[in-house]
C-alpha cells in the first residue's frame, strides 16, 4: 500500500466510522454466534435449558388429572428455576468464555490486531452471547410453555389465545431475555476483571439469591431485583421461596425494565473501559 | 525523512511487574527490512508487542508512521503482525482464518475473499486452504499466519520468528518475500534466531540484550563501531607472501594470516580506512595481482558475537 493509499484509508476511516463499526460488529457477531451455539463446551447449556422442558413433557404425558390453574402456578415456579439456575449458570458459561476462551486458546490477539475499536469487540461479543442465550432459553421457555398447556387440549388453547396465556408467554420470554441481558453483561465484565471468573460468579450467585435481605439501595444493584417484579404470575412468598419472590419495595415495570437496562449499560461501559487496559500476555494466564 | 515515515520508539520502557521487558529504547526505523537480533529473553518480542499495541509501554511513546495503536482504525490498516503464538481460533480452515480476519477489517465479503485467496496463493497454500488449520504441519501453520499478516497489504509488517518451522525451501521463499516487500518501500521488522539468513536481506539491524538495545543501524556501520575487535578483511591475490610481509610493518595491522590454499591473506586491522589506503599503495608498488577484497566479519553473526556473545549461526 502506497503512502497515498494509506492516507486515503486514513481519511475514509475517519469519514465513515459508523458504517465501518456496523460491518465490524456484524463480523464479530457472526464469528462469535457460531462459536457460542456450536462449541462442544455449550452442550451442558443445552442440557440445562432442556431439563425443565423434559420435566414438563413427562408431566404432560403422565399426569392426566392436571388442573390448568395449578399448572399455571407450577410454571411460574419452574420459571424461577430458569432465572435463578439455568439462565444464571448458562450466562456464566457463555459470557465468561467469550473472552476467557480467547485467552485460553491464545487467539485474542487476532481481534486486537484488527483495525477495530475494542469497544466494538465488547458490543459484538455481547450481542453474540445475547443472541445465543436468547435462542437457547427463549426456545426452551417456548417449548416448556407449549408442553405445559398443549396437553389441556381446547381448554389450554382457549387459555393461551382467548385468555391471559399469550400475555404470560410474552412476559416470560421478555423476562428471560432481560435475564440474559443482565447476567450476560455481569459475566462479560467479570471475565475481563478476573482470570478465573468462577469464584466471583459464585459471589454473584449469592448476591443475587440473598439480595432480598440487603438494604434497599443495594437491592437495586441486583439483576434479580428487577426481574422478579416482571413475572406475570405472582408466587406467594411462602417458606424458602420467599427469598426468591418477596420484593420489599416494588417498582412498576416501566421503571424495572429501564432500571435493569441502565444497570447493564453501566456494566458494559465498565467492560469497555477494562478492555482498553487488557494486554496480551498469554504466558501469565 | 520525517517521523511520519518511520517507526519511532521514544524512551520506551516496559516492565512486567518487577521484571524488565525492555528499557529506555530509542529507535527510529526507516523503511526496508529491519532485523531484531538477540537471545531469548532479550526483549525482541516485547518490542514487537509494544510496536503493535498488544502491550502498553510503562514509559515512553511509540508511533508507526505517525500513528499509535490508540487509533486502531487507521493504525491497523497499515500494520500487519505475525506473532510468535502458534495458535488459531478454534475450528478454522486456512481460508476461513484469513477471510474472517479480513471481514473484521470492515471489508465486503467479496473483497475479503479476493484478498484472502491472493494471500494464500502468495504463500503457496492454495491446496491446503480448505483444510482445518488443526491438521496443518508447523510450517504450514507458520505460512498461513504469514498470509494472514500480509493479506490486507500492510505498509508495516512485523514478524516474530517467521522462519520457525519452515523447511529450507520455504525459508528461502519467505526470505525472498521479505526482501521483495522491503524493496517495495514497506517496513519489514523481523526477528529471527537464524542470523545468517536474515543477514542477507536486512537493511538495518537492532541488536538486543537483556532488554536493552545494544546497537542499531546498518550492519557495516555497527561493525565499524566495535573498536575492541579488529576488522577482518580477506584479500585474495596471486602472491600473498609479499602482501603479508608489507602488512606486518604497519601498526594498525594486528594479524595477517596466509590462507591454506596459498592464494589469500586474512588481515585483522584496527583501522580499515588506513588499511585500504595501504593496500592501494602496495598493489601499485609491489605489483600484487588482486582478485578480491572483502570484509570477513561485518555480518550480523560476527557483530552479534562481538557485542553480545553466543554461539555461531543461531542464538
Amino acid at each position: 500500500m502506497s503512502q497515498l493509499e494509506a492516507e486515503a484509508s486514513r481519511k475514509s476511516a475517519r469519514d465513515v466510522p459508523w458504517s465501518l463499526w456496523a460491518s465490524q460488529l456484524l463480523a464479530v457477531v457472526r464469528i462469535e454466534l457460531k462459536k457460542s451455539l456450536w462449541m462442544r463446551r455449550s452442550i451442558w447449556i443445552y442440557f440445562l435449558a432442556l431439563a425443565p422442558v423434559f420435566i414438563i413433557a413427562i408431566h404432560a404425558l403422565l399426569d392426566h388429572g392436571a388442573v390448568l390453574e395449578e399448572d399455571t402456578r407450577v410454571f411460574a415456579y419452574i420459571f424461577q428455576f430458569y432465572l435463578h439456575g439455568a439462565i444464571f449458570f448458562a450466562c456464566m458459561g457463555l459470557f465468561t468464555w467469550l473472552f476467557r476462551g480467547e485467552v485460553v486458546e491464545k487467539s485474542l490477539h487476532y481481534y486486537f490486531l484488527a483495525p477495530m475499536r475494542r469497544e466494538v469487540l465488547i458490543v459484538g461479543k455481547f450481542v453474540a452471547g445475547l443472541l445465543a442465550s436468547i435462542v437457547i432459553f427463549g426456545g426452551s421457555v417456548l417449548l416448556a410453555f407449549i408442553f405445559m398447556y398443549g396437553h389441556f387440549g381446547p381448554a389450554g388453547r382457549a387459555f393461551v389465545f382467548d385468555g391471559p396465556g399469550l400475555g404470560h408467554l410474552l412476559a416470560y420470554l421478555g423476562v428471560a431475555t432481560l435475564a440474559c441481558v443482565g447476567y450476560g453483561s455481569v459475566f462479560l465484565a467479570l471475565s475481563l476483571v478476573f482470570r478465573n471468573p468462577i469464584l466471583p460468579g459464585i459471589v454473584v450467585f449469592l448476591w443475587e439469591t440473598l439480595h432480598a435481605v440487603l438494604p434497599s439501595l443495594l437491592q437495586k444493584l441486583s439483576v434479580m431485583f428487577y426481574l422478579k417484579q416482571l413475572s406475570p404470575v405472582p408466587i406467594p412468598p411462602e417458606g424458602l421461596m420467599a427469598l426468591f419472590t418477596v420484593v420489599a419495595e416494588p417498582v412498576p415495570a416501566w421503571i424495572a425494565v429501564p432500571g435493569l437496562l441502565a444497570l447493564c449499560s453501566a456494566i458494559l461501559v465498565f467492560a469497555c473501559f477494562k478492555i482498553k487496559q487488557v494486554e496480551i500476555s498469554y504466558l501469565a494466564d | 525523512m520525517t517521523t511520519n515515515n518511520k517507526i519511532v520508539f521514544d524512551n520506551v520502557s516496559k516492565f512486567y511487574g518487577e521484571v524488565l521487558g525492555v528499557n529506555r529504547v530509542n529507535l527510529s526505523l526507516p523503511p526496508g527490512v529491519t532485523s531484531l537480533v538477540g537471545p531469548n529473553g532479550s526483549g525482541k518480542t516485547t518490542l514487537m508487542n509494544l510496536m503493535t499495541g498488544l502491550v502498553r509501554p510503562s514509559q515512553g511513546k511509540i508511533s508507526i508512521l505517525g500513528l499509535t495503536p490508540d487509533q486502531p482504525e487507521e493504525f491497523f490498516r497499515l500494520v500487519g503482525y505475525c506473532t510468535q503464538f502458534d495458535s488459531f481460533p478454534k475450528g478454522v480452515t486456512g481460508y476461513s482464518f484469513i477471510h474472517q480476519s479480513l471481514l473484521l477489517r470492515g471489508l465486503s465479503n467479496q473483497e475479503a475473499r479476493r484478498l484472502a485467496l491472493e494471500a494464500i496463493e502468495r504463500l503457496g497454500m492454495s491446496d491446503a486452504a480448505g483444510r482445518r488449520v488443526a491438521g496443518y504441519s508447523k510450517g504450514m501453520r507458520q505460512r498461513i499466519r504469514l498470509a494472514q499478516a500480509i493479506a490486507h497489504h500492510p505498509t508495516v509488517l512485523v514478524l516474530d520468528e517467521p522462519l520457525n518451522g519452515l523447511d529450507p525451501m520455504a525459508r528461502a521463499e519467505t526470505i525472498a518475500l521479505f526482501e521483495a516487500l522491503g524493496k517495495q518501500g514497506m517496513h519489514v521488522v523481523v526477528s529471527s534466531h537464524v542470523l545468517h539468513e536474515v543477514d542477507k536481506v536486512s537493511d538495518q539491524v537492532v541488536l538486543m540484550s537483556y532488554g536493552y538495545v545494544v546497537a542499531e543501524g546498518q550492519i557495516q556501520g555497527v561493525r565499524s563501531e566495535v573498536k575492541e575487535h579488529p576488522m577482518q578483511i580477506l584479500v585474495r591475490c596471486a602472491n600473498p607472501n609479499r602482501l603479508a610481509s608489507r602488512l606486518f610493518s604497519q601498526d594498525h595491522v594486528v594479524e595477517a594470516k596466509l590462507n591454506n590454499d596459498g592464494k589469500g591473506v586474512l588481515v585483522r586491522t584496527r583501522d580499515a580506512d588506513q588499511f585500504y589506503l595501504l593496500l592501494n599503495r602496495i598493489v601499485l608498488e609491489e605489483d600484487v595481482a588482486l582478485e578480491a577484497v572483502a570484509p570477513a566479519d561485518d555480518d550480523v553473526n560476527s557483530v552479534y558475537q562481538y557485542l553480545i556473545g553466543g554461539g555461531g549461526g543461531t542464538v
